[in-house]
């Protein structure tokens, strides 16, 4: 397997305080990737980073090519499609417009039954084509971020805290599918979790990151099994 | 009650100049948050240059799409020159700008044009409308032309791409840039759009006001008026706003007495502190709430 996503000695600082220190990982293609960590270790930073959308310094490669001098709207025109932290729904706009917005770099062909492709994976936004998406639960809101990421047709996804804020029952649905996106369209998923039990089921490989570095890395049944980690990163 | 209908008329004909002045106004507020002071004397910069091209020989609509054009792209350059590298500026530093705009815009077209009024044809004519005394020919065609205007945005806006990523770019900046949209150029599209909205507003109520200078002052606040009572975030509350203010003001200035036309201004901004105290947010607008 090829690297997708290469980063190298990467610092990231909000103002003066710096957040991540000198980490260094690297994606597979086709991959899932977990990156763990408690609040505050950087995780979500780790993600910013990669769109640039924090001040960085250090390397980050995607297929070869770097990222840090592009800005975040060409990053995501690569085919590097983030679900962030709090979903970054278009409150105000209907669930469809919501997915239109995620191909909207691509060309008009396809879209369409993409679209249709989108409600087959998740049923309930089909029912609610129409609606606001400010007027969607909190799950069917992260379903939306996840189908509107997926509308870029991307080869990598980013998923800040998928499970954040959702009933268990939910979040296992929404993991099963991640799962079948991974196997079946190829796309490569990093996922930042704080729910590291599951995220390490769909994981092939996981970092465990704490105050912005990487202190742990191996594959993902190896870390959930391993019982020192677990107690001193994970907490279960 | 033939006086009532025809002041009532009058309000809407000149109400649909002030919708555009507002619907000009709320697309750069939606954009960047700040109210574009220098909106009316780029509307009457654009009336100067649609009668130049006049005075040159170019017919009355050749002249109109021109200037049209023109000052999409003027719209386009003021924004990329002053007030992207403005961006992350505090809000003062906005105002300031806009303050320089008006003055630069204002003793510009005095330079160039003299403060002299002139007169600024209408190709609508100023005969009674259909042989009715209620309305003019031209106010009829200000209604028209706004009426046309308005469907092409709601067009643009509603069911075309582009449309979408600009409304997508002034609603969640962060999440528009997350799937790739260019948020700046959204921006300055915007400042484009607001530019040739306005400067059809001032070809319109050129005739009625004369062309000079300061023609759009009284009109500017106005659309201020209109935009707030109708909502700063609502682009259809700004349009119902500008009618609305176009009838209240002709209506006061007709029944109240001692209002006259002098006193007509202060109307709207009478106006714009009982909305600002009562109903902030206008009557279509959404509330702001900002986490802090």
């Amino acid at each position: 397997m090829t690297a997708l996503l290469n980063i190298k000695a990467l610092n990231a600082y909000y103002g003066q305080v710096q957040a991540l220190h000198g980490l260094e990982f690297t994606l597979d293609e086709g991959s899932v990737t977990a990156l763990l960590g408690a609040n505050g270790a950087g995780k979500t930073t780790t993600l910013r980073a990669i769109c640039n959308m924090v001040r960085t310094s250090g390397a980050i490669e995607f297929d070869g090519a770097p990222l840090s001098s592009r800005s975040t709207e060409n990053i995501v025109r690569l085919g590097i499609a983030h679900v962030p932290q709090g979903r970054g729904t278009f409150t105000t706009m209907t669930v469809e417009e919501n997915l239109e917005l995620g191909a909207i770099t691509r060309r008009r062909a396809g879209v369409a039954s993409d679209i249709e492709r989108m409600y087959a994976h998740f049923p309930v936004l089909k029912q609610r084509h129409t609606q606001q998406a400010g007027t969607l639960s909190g799950g069917e809101q992260q379903m939306l971020a996840v189908a509107r990421a997926l509308m870029l047709r991307p080869r990598l996804m980013l998923l800040d805290e998928p499970s954040f804020g959702l009933a268990p029952l939910i979040v296992r649905d929404l993991f099963k599918i991640l799962g079948k996106i991974n196997r079946e369209d190829k796309v490569t998923i990093l996922v930042v979790e704080q729910n590291a039990q599951l995220a390490l089921e769909i994981a092939d490989h996981a970092y465990v990151i704490e105050t912005g570095r990487i202190v742990m890395s191996g594959k993902a049944n190896e870390i959930a099994n391993n019982e020192d980690v677990r107690k001193s990163y994970l907490g279960y | 009650m033939e006086l009532l209908t025809n002041q009532i008329l009058a309000g809407i004909a000149t109400g649909a100049i002030y919708a555009c002045m507002a619907l000009a106004v709320v697309m750069i507020y939606q954009a960047i948050d700040h109210l574009n002071f220098a909106q009316g004397e780029m509307a009457m910069f654009s009336t100067f240059i649609s009668w130049q091209l006049m005075q040159w020989g170019v017919p009355y609509w050749g002249a109109f799409l021109l200037t049209l054009v023109l000052s999409f792209i003027g719209g386009i350059l003021i924004e990329r020159l002053l007030f992207k590298p403005l961006a992350k500026a505090p809000i003062l530093t906005h105002v300031a700008g806009f303050i320089a705009l008006y003055a630069i815009i204002n003793s510009s077209a005095g330079l160039i044009w003299d403060f002299t009024i002139k007169q600024y044809p209408t190709p609508f004519g100023s005969a009674p409308f259909f042989g009715s005394q209620l309305i003019s020919t031209h106010q009829a065609g200000m209604i028209g032309v706004t009426v046309l205007l308005l469907i092409a945005l709601y067009v643009f806006f509603r069911f075309t791409r582009m449309g979408l990523a600009m409304r997508a770019a002034a609603s969640v900046p962060e999440s528009a840039r997350l799937v790739g949209i260019n948020t700046s150029w959204m921006i300055a599209l915007g400042w484009g759009m607001a530019a040739a909205i306005g400067s059809i507003a001032g070809m319109m109520i050129a005739p009625v006001v004369f062309l000079e200078p300061n023609m759009m002052g009284g009109v500017l606040i106005y659309g201020f008026a209109a935009a707030v009572l109708g909502g700063l975030t609502s682009p259809f509350g700004a349009v119902v706003g500008g009618f609305l203010v176009g009838i209240i003001e002709n209506l006061a200035g007709t029944y109240i007495p001692n209002v006259g036309n002098e006193l007509k201004l202060p109307i709207a901004l009478a106006l714009i502190i009982v909305v600002l105290v009562v109903k902030p947010a206008g009557l279509f607008g959404r509330p702001i709430v900002k986490r802090v």
